[in-house]
């Protein structure tokens, strides 16, 4: 861009202003916001709690913040859903920045009861032994000491505990809520740099393998930033071609509904080289985040190396909530692009699909293992995501609830399974759990049978609806892809069972910990929803179903 | 009153159902529970009889609609009784010598610690039997085929604890399986042809031809000798007769209700009910004269053999039930007369049947007739009611066998042509085979010079008549057998009562009755001259002597076991090697195969995940560039 070509937008940009008494103050409908508005205010009292009381209440302090926060949104979620926001009254609100419908609401109410489990293991606090005679969790007991040195042993020996990670949780909670919601360009891109953030911090606060958690956090980190390169990149382009950062513009540029050019930018409107390229750079920042098949690699590493209760809330609603921003972005911003972006998408949706499940086989640590089971899953999810009708929209939205469920259930399972070193990853030391532990090994093997999609579990309804709305939408040959790898996956998911039932305890294995009732409540919430959700689908896919529907 | 079908099946179900539910505490009372509701179905079936009775020939039918089982769209099936005139007749015979047995069996069974257990089995079979009449479509008609059959396997299996008694349940439930597939496949294949399989729109009545009246060519052909197959299996017709002779491994009163009076006769039931079906095809109808005509001569044969007196009994039955199939296979000149014999085989077989058990009772269970011998000064009752069913079915003029049997010959031979000549003959020899059999029984048993020998705990036989529970079912059982015949046949009652559901007609006999009767007669008196020859004037060696070639044959019951062993047997071995083969090589072949190249390329893709964040930028970067460069492809495209 030339010095001409920005000087003349700055001059068209101020005579479009026009005199400064006109500009309008900005509408913002505080109620219809309220469930971020609650969880950003929670946090910023959490950060307030960090500062100012005495660190021995600061652990009941944050938890009691961040449960009542996260309840009181989900409750406004509820209120809005029921006051027909999510069907009727669907509007956009502030200004155009933020979508308030069905999906949103779905996927909102979804990420925040996914948050309140997630809070649950967070603030374990029974499962490692106690360090001088202090609870502690799973989270290094000062983030800022170096691994193994002096000033480590000091703060464990004095029993401190980041509890920093609750309004950590919390901002990321609050960016993934308006993650999928956003309605704009520089909206997504915020929220997504807003959750992003306090993750790259969470995974590298382990308080076991510090190095390795700061090994993944650190990647996690780099690559992160260079997928949000990608993206900005992309947004700038969708900028150039479109003239307008808004969803809604930038459809009726794309479906050509849209005459007036706007002089500044004449070079480039409706350029469409322009235009692929951004939805394709676009379109990768976000497959990054939902791990799928290129830009996968950091997953198992991410996975391996955070803290499992950590692991357990961003497989889940960082799944979600990057979902939910992909259907919003190809069904809203791109359907007259259709043609373009799913031979695209198919490609990638098989290669995830397919790619998950190949590598999975081969893995030995339970956490890479169910890395690899996500990148999977992001390959069905993205059947649906290309089916383009109704049902697809309404599949995936049932596929994410029923998902994150199931993942953050069974992540709390590894959190139990622990020997002197801490959880015992390593599959071989799951040999024969079921014979010493019949109950935390048969449920973690409703889970995995929920991730393979046996009938009976949510799994199962998920994956047949996905596939069932990719079928009807014309993407056939995928169902058979997803099929194929569905089977593939289902060796390694049963492999597991059959290691935890039929193979002879190790005389040296890992012991099963005792929680508290917080990873009880999560891990039975995970069944439940796990059984509910595959025994009686149908009320919740008529929920999905309900909720389905874009505002635009 | 058409309510009171459902409680026909209602009484014995619920016998079984306390007697086996119940437990041992019941052990003191279980077998009256079972014998008092056996008889009450039979009461009910009594007032039901009589309220037929009073109503005209053509409003003979009640059904009762007791719910919809199946309800789907497109297929019903529904729970629903018929009762006319032919299962009347069967609910009669099977309540009425069921009831009998149940008696019987209280002596019988005595000693038997599981007697309770024995009268749950034995209302099971009644209830399951009783469903199989009175269902008004084809697919409750197999419940209760599967319910007898279960009932079959469990009483034949009664004695679990001799292996030859489980393994001759098993081989009846198996040989039975072959012939429900054949029912099932009939199943399909009618609901495929005419939509459904509920007797009222598929059979019709004389009046209204059903549908199965209106369809001509292979379907129906097909159903019909599917029809047939379930037939075979079910009252031991060739080819899947071998399992009858097994099954008197049972309790003796098990030989007399289920494989001489009642379940063997099923075949011929079905055959009969489905007269519409049969009547459409000639072709199935030829089909079915021949099995009856091969089965009775072959059933004939192999009782001549024996020497173990049930066995000679079930040889008897297998023959008598071929004149039934022969019979229901002539179409309407024979349905009414299939039927007939049917209701007088009932009775004289199951008298037989008791006769041998009150036999056994008195000689510490030897079943060996060439260890028997002069009992009839020992047993007069059971020798009077043995002798008199005897007389029975051999077609001793008067009695009842001799008019059932003779309608059937006369009819064979009105069906005309050489065909008719030679079933016809085929009945003849038969009947003169059985006169033969039959007095071989007669003689070896209660005639002749003792040949009592002790049993392998030492204990010499102590012939002695039975308890009254069991002679008098026997007695009730030999006026039946006397009196049945001339009952049903003079003036036609039989043939007037049933003819408004199977139809009849007058065949074109090229013999006239009174010669028929006299050349029987004649028959007759051949076949037990020669069985006096050999058995009477000449004392019978305990041990069996060699015997000619086909004296050999028929006790290994003309080689049939050989037969199914080597050719279904072996053939089957084969046939599951070779697909063991097929598996192992080719199946698991793809598949392992498979399976180790999706484990190899995950060992390979694995290495990609280096560990290092600038190859995963590598690659995102690459990924990147293809997303970009197909973005752009597909638009060029």
């Amino acid at each position: 861009m030339s010095a001409t070509a920005v000087h003349s937008l700055w001059t068209t940009a101020a005579t479009a202003a026009g005199p400064i008494s006109k500009i309008e103050t900005p509408k913002i409908e505080y109620g219809q916001l309220s469930p971020t508005l609650i969880v950003v205010g929670a946090a910023i009292i959490g950060v307030l709690v960090e500062a100012f009381v005495p660190r021995k209440s600061r652990y009941y302090a944050q938890l009691f913040v961040s449960a009542v926060a996260l309840v009181a949104a989900f409750a406004a979620v509820i209120a809005l859903a029921a006051g027909g926001y999510g069907t009727t009254k669907a509007h956009i609100a502030a200004m155009g920045a933020i979508a308030v419908d069905g999906p949103s609401l779905f996927l909102q109410g979804t990420i925040l009861l996914t948050a309140l489990v997630g809070l649950f293991t967070f603030a374990e606090r029974r499962l490692d032994p106690q360090a001088h005679g202090n609870r502690v969790d799973s989270f290094a007991a000062q983030a800022a000491s170096v691994p193994g040195s002096d000033s480590e042993k000091a703060a464990v020996k004095a029993g401190f505990t980041t509890t920093e990670v609750f309004p950590l949780l919390l901002f990321a909670v609050s960016g993934m809520l308006v993650f999928p919601s956003a309605n704009d360009l520089l909206t997504l891109f915020v929220a997504l740099e807003v959750f992003s953030l306090p993750l790259y911090l969470l995974c590298a606060l382990a308080r076991r393998k510090r190095l390795m958690s700061q090994e993944a956090a650190v990647k996690y980190f780099l690559l992160g930033a260079f997928a949000s390169a990608f993206t900005l990149f992309g947004i700038a382009l969708l900028y150039g071609y479109a003239g307008s950062m808004s969803y809604a513009t930038i459809a009726q540029v794309v479906d050509g509904r849209v005459t007036s050019v706007d002089p500044a930018l004449a070079g480039t409107m409706g350029n469409d080289a322009l235009l692929l390229v951004g939805v394709a750079l676009l379109a990768m920042g976000l497959l990054f985040k939902v791990g799928a098949v290129p830009f996968h690699m950091w997953t198992p590493d991410v996975y391996q190396g955070a803290p499992t209760p950590v692991t357990g809330f961003m497989a889940a609603a960082t799944k979600v909530a990057a979902f939910g921003a992909l259907l919003r972005l190809l069904y809203v911003v791109l359907p007259g692009l259709r043609w373009d972006w799913r031979p695209v998408m198919w490609g990638v949706a098989i290669i995830t699909m397919l790619g998950g499940a190949i590598v999975a086989i081969t893995q030995t640590d339970i956490k890479r293992l169910l890395a690899y089971s996500s990148i999977a899953h992001a390959g069905f999810i993205l059947a649906g995501v290309i089916a383009t009708t109704p049902d697809g929209v309404s599949s995936v939205l049932f596929y994410l609830g029923a998902y994150s469920f199931v993942t953050i259930g069974a992540f709390a399972v590894v959190t139990l399974v622990r020997d002197a070193g801490g959880e015992a990853t390593h599959l071989s030391k799951w040999a024969g759990l079921g014979r010493r532990s019949p109950l935390v090994a048969a449920v973690f093997a409703v889970f995995l049978l929920a991730f393979a999609g046996i009938p009976l579990t949510s799994g199962f309804a998920g994956k047949f609806a996905v596939f069932r709305a990719a079928a009807e939408g014309g993407a056939a040959p995928l169902v058979v892809v997803g099929v194929i790898s569905s089977a593939i996956a289902a060796f390694f998911y049963i492999r597991v069972i059959v290691l935890m039932f039929f193979s002879e305890p190790k005389p040296e294995g890992p012991t099963v910990a005792v929680p508290s009732p917080l990873t009880m409540t999560a891990i039975a919430v995970g069944v439940a929803v796990t059984l509910v959700l595959g025994v009686a689908p149908q009320y919740f896919l008529d929920l999905a179903s309900q909720a389905g529907v874009f505002v635009r | 009153m058409e309510n009171l079908i459902a409680l026909l099946i209602a009484a014995p179900l619920l016998g079984a159902a306390v007697l086996l539910v119940g437990g041992r505490r019941l052990d003191a009372v279980g077998h009256w529970i079972g014998t008092v509701l056996a008889a009450a179905s039979f009461a009910v079936g009594v007032v039901l009889f009589t309220d037929l009775l009073g109503r005209s020939a053509q409003d003979r039918t009640l059904t009762q609609h007791l719910y919809s089982w199946i309800p789907v769209e497109g297929f019903q099936a529904d729970v629903a009784f018929r009762l006319d005139q032919l299962s009347m007749t069967f609910v009669l015979l099977i309540t009425g010598v069921g009831s009998l047995i149940h008696l019987y069996s209280i002596g019988y069974m005595e000693h038997d610690e599981r007697r309770r257990r024995f009268f749950g089995y034995l209302n099971l079979f009644l209830a399951a039997m009783l469903l199989l009449v009175l269902a008004d479509n084809y697919l409750l008609l197999y419940v209760g085929w599967e319910g007898v059959g279960l009932a079959s396997y469990l009483l034949i299996g009664f004695w679990q604890h001799k292996p030859s008694a489980a393994t001759a349940a098993k081989k009846a439930f198996l040989v039975n399986r072959v012939g429900d597939m054949g029912l099932s496949i009939a199943i399909m294949l009618m609901f495929t042809t005419f939509g459904t399989f509920a007797f009222g729109p598929v059979l019709g009545s004389q009046e209204h031809p059903g549908l199965a009246g209106d369809a001509t060519g292979g379907k129906l052909t097909a159903i019909a000798l599917m029809l047939l197959l379930a037939a075979c299996g079910k009252s031991a017709q060739v080819p899947l007769q071998s399992w009858l002779g097994d099954a008197m491994e049972g309790p003796t009163p098990v030989s007399a209700l289920i494989h001489a009076a009642t379940m063997v006769t099923a075949g011929v039931y079905l055959i009969v009910r489905s007269a519409a079906i049969f009547n459409g095809s000639p072709d199935a109808q030829l089909v079915v004269t021949v099995v009856g005509a091969v089965t009775l001569l072959f059933g004939a044969i192999v009782g001549c053999a024996k020497d173990d007196i049930k066995k000679a009994l079930a040889g008897s039955t297998m023959s008598q039930i071929g004149y039934m199939v022969l019979a229901a296979g002539l179409g309407p000149i024979g349905y009414v007369f299939a039927i007939m014999h049917l209701v007088t085989h009932g009775f004289f077989k199951a008298g037989l049947f008791l006769g041998a058990g009150s036999v056994m009772h008195g000689m510490n269970d030897e079943v060996d007739m060439r260890k028997y011998g002069g009992l009839r000064k020992y047993m007069p009752v059971t020798f009077a009611t043995f002798s008199l069913g005897y007389l029975a079915i051999i077609g001793f003029p008067g009695l009842s066998g001799f008019f059932s049997k003779d309608k059937i010959i006369e009819a064979a031979f009105a069906k005309g042509g050489t065909e008719g000549w030679i079933l016809g003959g085929a009945a003849l020899l038969g009947a003169a085979v059985t006169a033969f059999y039959m007095t071989r029984v007669m003689l070896m048993t209660f005639f002749g010079e003792k040949r009592w020998q002790p049993d392998e705990h030492g204990h010499e036989p102590h012939p002695h008549e039975s308890p009254r529970s069991m002679t008098i079912p026997m007695i009730v059982l030999a006026f039946g057998s006397v009196f049945a015949g001339g009952l049903f046949s003079i003036g036609d009652r039989f043939l007037n009562w049933l003819e408004p559901v199977t139809g009849h007609a007058e065949g074109d006999s090229p013999l006239s009755p009174m010669a028929v009767t006299l050349i029987t007669t004649a028959l007759l008196v051949v076949g037990v001259a020669l069985a006096y020859a050999q058995y009477g004037r000449r004392p019978v060696p305990v041990v069996a002597p060699r015997g000619s070639l086909l004296t050999r044959a028929a006790r290994r019951d003309l080689y049939q076991d050989d037969f199914n062993h080597v050719v279904l047997v072996r053939g089957g071995e084969h046939l599951t090697r070779s697909l063991v083969y097929v598996d192992h090589t080719l199946v698991d072949g793809v598949v392992n195969g498979t399976a180790a190249s999706v484990g190899g390329l995950s060992g390979r893709l694995r290495r990609l995940q280096n560990g290092f964040a600038r190859s995963y930028a590598v690659s995102m970067f690459g990924g990147a560039a293809l997303l970009v460069a197909a973005t752009l492809l597909m638009r060029a495209v």
